[in-house]
């Protein structure tokens, strides 16, 4: 089936915009969406996923490479010529296990034949693109360490069964889940770059534009994408371009100074928080077809870049994202 | 319409589009529910909550590849479209849960017929799951008399019900098609009941002309509105909807459909009453325990989360299946005296490793506990009871010791609370530190036990299993901010206890009163603990009473 088109999301503008914003520059570290049941966390993912340019990678190569040279010698190619692929989108699964997410030696290869090989896990197969994992709140304690580890590295490393092997694994880390069924480890938390809050739509045109639109998918399929072709491109055109003129983008010190007292004022631990915000607020302005940096683009994406990376307070009924509103108010007036 | 014959409705809708996801059956097991089972079509699937991976996904078939000694793949149960039935639903763990909905999700013509046989409230099929079902029907009212006066299979067209890949596509059927204002209608309604999800529209919608399809019709109907409504919307509701006077912005735009002649034109109030009459009788109750499971998964108990992988065991024979690792070097040894008569028998050459060698390795993993003693040491306790406590948390730690759990000391006094020992498996620095506990002061009982909560959320993280015992004589008169105020003290109280249920950790409440204290039990069941009243109990009783609680 194919995906529901990015632009004809109902709504949700913050969710889409974080998502934009890790597609301009990767190393912004990925999304974290949290939020009722049925408010289309998962349908914003996938079409993220389809909205994607296409890469340049070896084929067949089981990490992605960009260059020949890259691709590890354990992979065995025998041409080593590169093709536009689509932008890896992998899904992990909750009840993975450990030998499925690193990789492992591979049994098929090993217990009937004898021979030593490596099966690469899904960490190989997200290298250069997004790794996606639905319910990260119920992912197992074990798994979540090893992600933190790659997430942080950028390196998978197996040393066990006789394997000595590593490859890269560089991967936007894209999570969804509902709070209500657990919460997240705050080291976790700390590797997503962006994080938001969905909830349901409250306002019944909007929700009954979305049931229109998703009836229209479901019974109208071709004549439905045909329709919203267009804009997918254009996002996908808007993305590139705002790649592009990243690089030029014109930093003053004064706004790194809003950034720093930003996080001061809200005791956000570490300085990932800054460098987070600094990063997402460049990449909104390059969206926004700006020259420069504002105060004006800190302030947009300073609830994502920062509702995470509080302190929990257990009797603070208000969210953390008022909490950061009400600090940004303060601080940049 | 009874429960019956919307069970038997449901199914048929499932029938004519696998869209609807699926139904839940509430119902013990029984001949009624036989009986709704038997109209289905008998090559449904069947899943147990403790179905593996391999078998839902599929994979390497182990043992047919090293019999044959080539690679042999099996094919899941996901991997054909079709009716699943999925018995005892309300057992089935988080992860099958979330594997099932993301099958729902992304695979055209799947379907699935969940048994919720869960016996209490609180035990339901997992909401995750739940929420991707369009129906909910509740057989447990119904009789064996109901059920004979209605259609059995033979006597239908067994394509009628859920079949293999739906009925749509066999048919080549169009879908009805949809004014627009029922659209709006649906979500409107759906919002009046206090459901957030959009999913729950999505359905009405569609059961809605699954039913027109059932009855042969291309034009929706207001009956088939009417049923849609009450099949998909009643059991998510969240709130009885007030009735309301008509407002304008409801009537229909007729502008928009003047094709259709026939356009529908039903008040919003008929379709209100449709669901209104199926609405659950318990819908608080039922509210309140969604409430209560809430971080707690569901009907499955809570999952044992090990700070360590666990002590390894020697391995031992078994099946590689779900999440097990073969331990090679074990395989090997257990295969390597036959290598030569196996090489003689298939004249194969290299290793031969049957499933039989298969070693499996074993971990024992155990969650460690931490029991976190919020003392009272107030003036009021200090004059009755403060030392009978101090023997009973003694001789708890005397037990936690021999089961090695972690112990932490919260002692709550004066105007504030203080953690006088952080986690630790000392026993005998707990014991110097509680001897050396005073007693006197106010009774800050919100703030020993905000004390305690912060404690509780740091060892979950670490992986333990935390349970707060609060020993108390329940009068709190000191609020959080340190003022001495009777009523915000109780009031502070409440809020923390609300605070400790959300968070799911078990709790105990030890009143040390010379009488038991009304608020404290109130305050015991706001947060879902065990409350046990200890007049003129000694330490050796008080010790006892914990550990029956405690499960030892």
């Amino acid at each position: 089936m194919t995906p529901f088109p990015f632009s004809a999301i109902v709504g949700q503008d913050e969710m889409k915009r974080a998502m934009i914003l890790t597609a301009i520059d990767a190393s912004i570290g990925g999304v974290l969406v949290f939020g009722d049941r049925g408010t289309g966390k998962s349908t914003a993912v996938r079409a993220l996923a389809a909205l994607l340019p296409p890469i340049k990678a070896i084929r067949g190569c089981p990490v992605n490479s960009e260059k020949a040279k890259d691709v590890p010698d354990w992979a065995e190619l025998e041409s080593k010529r590169a093709a536009a692929m689509p932008t890896p989108v992998v899904d992990l699964p909750l009840g993975a296990t450990e030998d499925r997410v690193t990789g492992a030696l591979d049994i098929e290869k090993a217990l009937p034949k004898g021979e030593k090989a490596f099966q690469p896990g899904l960490l190989a197969k997200a290298n250069r693109g997004y790794l996606y994992i639905d319910e990260v709140n119920l992912l197992e304690d074990h798994i979540v360490d090893l992600l933190l580890d790659v997430a942080q590295s950028g390196e998978n490393v197996i040393e066990r069964e006789g394997l000595s092997i590593r490859h890269p694994a560089r991967f936007v880390l894209v999570g969804s889940g509902n709070p209500e069924e657990g919460e997240l480890r705050p080291q976790l938390l700390d590797r997503f770059g962006l994080s938001v809050e969905v909830a349901s739509p409250t306002d019944i045109t909007e929700r009954v534009e979305v049931i229109k639109r998703r009836d229209a998918f479901e019974n109208d399929n071709t004549a439905f994408m045909l329709r919203w072709q267009a804009e997918d491109a254009a996002i996908r055109d808007r993305i590139l371009k705002a790649r592009k003129s990243l690089g030029k983008l014109k930093t003053s010190d004064k706004v790194l100074t809003d950034v720093a007292e930003l996080c001061l004022a809200l005791g956000s631990d570490g300085l990932r928080g800054e460098l987070t915000l600094l990063k997402a607020a460049r990449a909104y302005a390059a969206w926004r077809d700006d020259t420069a940096l504002t105060r004006a683009h800190v302030r947009d994406v300073a609830p994502m870049a920062l509702r995470h990376r509080l302190r929990r307070d257990p009797l603070d009924e208000a969210g953390s994202g008022t909490r950061v509103a009400r600090t940004v108010e303060e601080v940049l007036g | 319409m009874d429960s019956w014959q919307q069970a038997v409705l449901a199914l048929r809708l499932l029938a004519i589009d696998p869209g609807l996801g699926g139904v839940t059956i509430r119902a013990r097991s029984g001949p009624v529910r036989d009986a709704l089972l038997n109209l289905l079509d008998p090559t449904a699937k069947r899943i147990h909550p403790a179905i593996s991976d391999e078998a839902l996904f599929g994979g390497l078939d182990l043992s047919a590849t090293l019999t044959s000694g080539h690679l042999v793949e099996e094919q899941g149960l996901l991997a054909k479209a079709g009716p699943m039935i999925l018995a005892m639903a309300e057992r089935a763990p988080v992860r099958l849960a979330a594997h099932l909905s993301i099958a729902l999700d992304r695979t055209v013509g799947h379907t699935m017929i969940a048994l919720d046989e869960g016996a209490e409230p609180d035990e339901a099929v997992d909401p995750k799951l739940a929420e991707r079902l369009a129906f909910h029907i509740d057989l447990s009212d119904v009789t064996l008399h109901d059920v004979s006066t209605l259609p059995t299979r033979k006597a239908e067209q067994p394509a009628t019900f859920p079949a293999r890949g739906g009925f749509i596509a066999a048919q080549g059927r169009v879908l009805p098609s949809m004014p627009p204002e029922i659209t709006e209608q649906l979500t409107q309604i759906a919002a009046q009941l206090g459901i957030d999800s959009l999913r729950a529209p999505l359905f009405a919608l569609r059961a809605a002309k699954a039913h027109a399809i059932l009855q042969n019709r291309d034009t929706l109907t207001q009956d088939d509105v009417e049923i849609a409504c009450a099949l998909t919307l009643a059991h998510r509701a969240t709130r009885v909807p007030e009735p309301e006077p008509q407002q304008p912005d409801t009537a229909p735009n007729n502008t928009e459909s003047q094709s259709s002649e026939d356009t529908l034109d039903i008040p919003d109030e008929l379709l209100l009453d449709a669901v209104r009459a199926l609405l659950p009788d318990n819908l608080l109750e039922r509210l309140a325990a969604q409430k209560a499971r809430q971080g707690r998964g569901n009907g499955t108990g809570a999952a044992r989360k090990g700070n360590r992988r666990g002590r390894p065991l020697p391995s031992r024979q078994g099946r590689l299946d779900n999440g097990a690792r073969l331990d090679l070097i074990g395989t090997l040894r257990a295969a390597a005296p036959w290598q030569t008569i196996r090489r003689k028998a298939s004249e194969r050459k290299g290793l031969h490793i049957q499933p039989s060698d298969f070693r499996i390795k074993r971990y024992e993993e155990k969650s460690d506990r931490l029991l976190i003693f919020t003392v009272d040491a107030s003036g009021s306790a200090a004059l009755t009871r403060l030392a009978e406590a101090k023997g009973a948390v003694e001789l708890l730690l005397g037990q936690a010791y021999a089961r090695r759990d972690h112990v932490a000391l919260v002692a709550f006094r004066g105007t504030e609370a203080e953690l006088l020992l952080p986690p630790t498996r000392s026993l005998v620095q707990t014991k110097r530190r509680l001897a050396g506990l005073p007693g006197g002061g106010g009774t800050p009982l919100a703030a020993g036990m905000v004390t305690a909560v912060e404690q509780a959320t740091t060892a979950q993280r670490k992986g333990l299993t935390p349970t707060i015992a609060i020993l108390t004589d329940g009068r709190a008169n000191i609020a959080l901010d340190g003022t001495a105020d009777r009523k915000q003290a109780a009031k502070d109280a409440q809020q923390i206890s609300k605070v400790i249920r959300s968070h799911g950790t078990d709790a105990i409440v030890i009143d040390t009163g010379n009488r038991p204290e009304p608020a404290l039990r109130n305050l015991a069941q706001t947060m879902d603990a065990a409350y046990l009243p200890l007049p003129r109990a000694d330490a050796q009783s008080l010790s006892d009473s914990v550990a029956t609680v405690l499960g030892e």
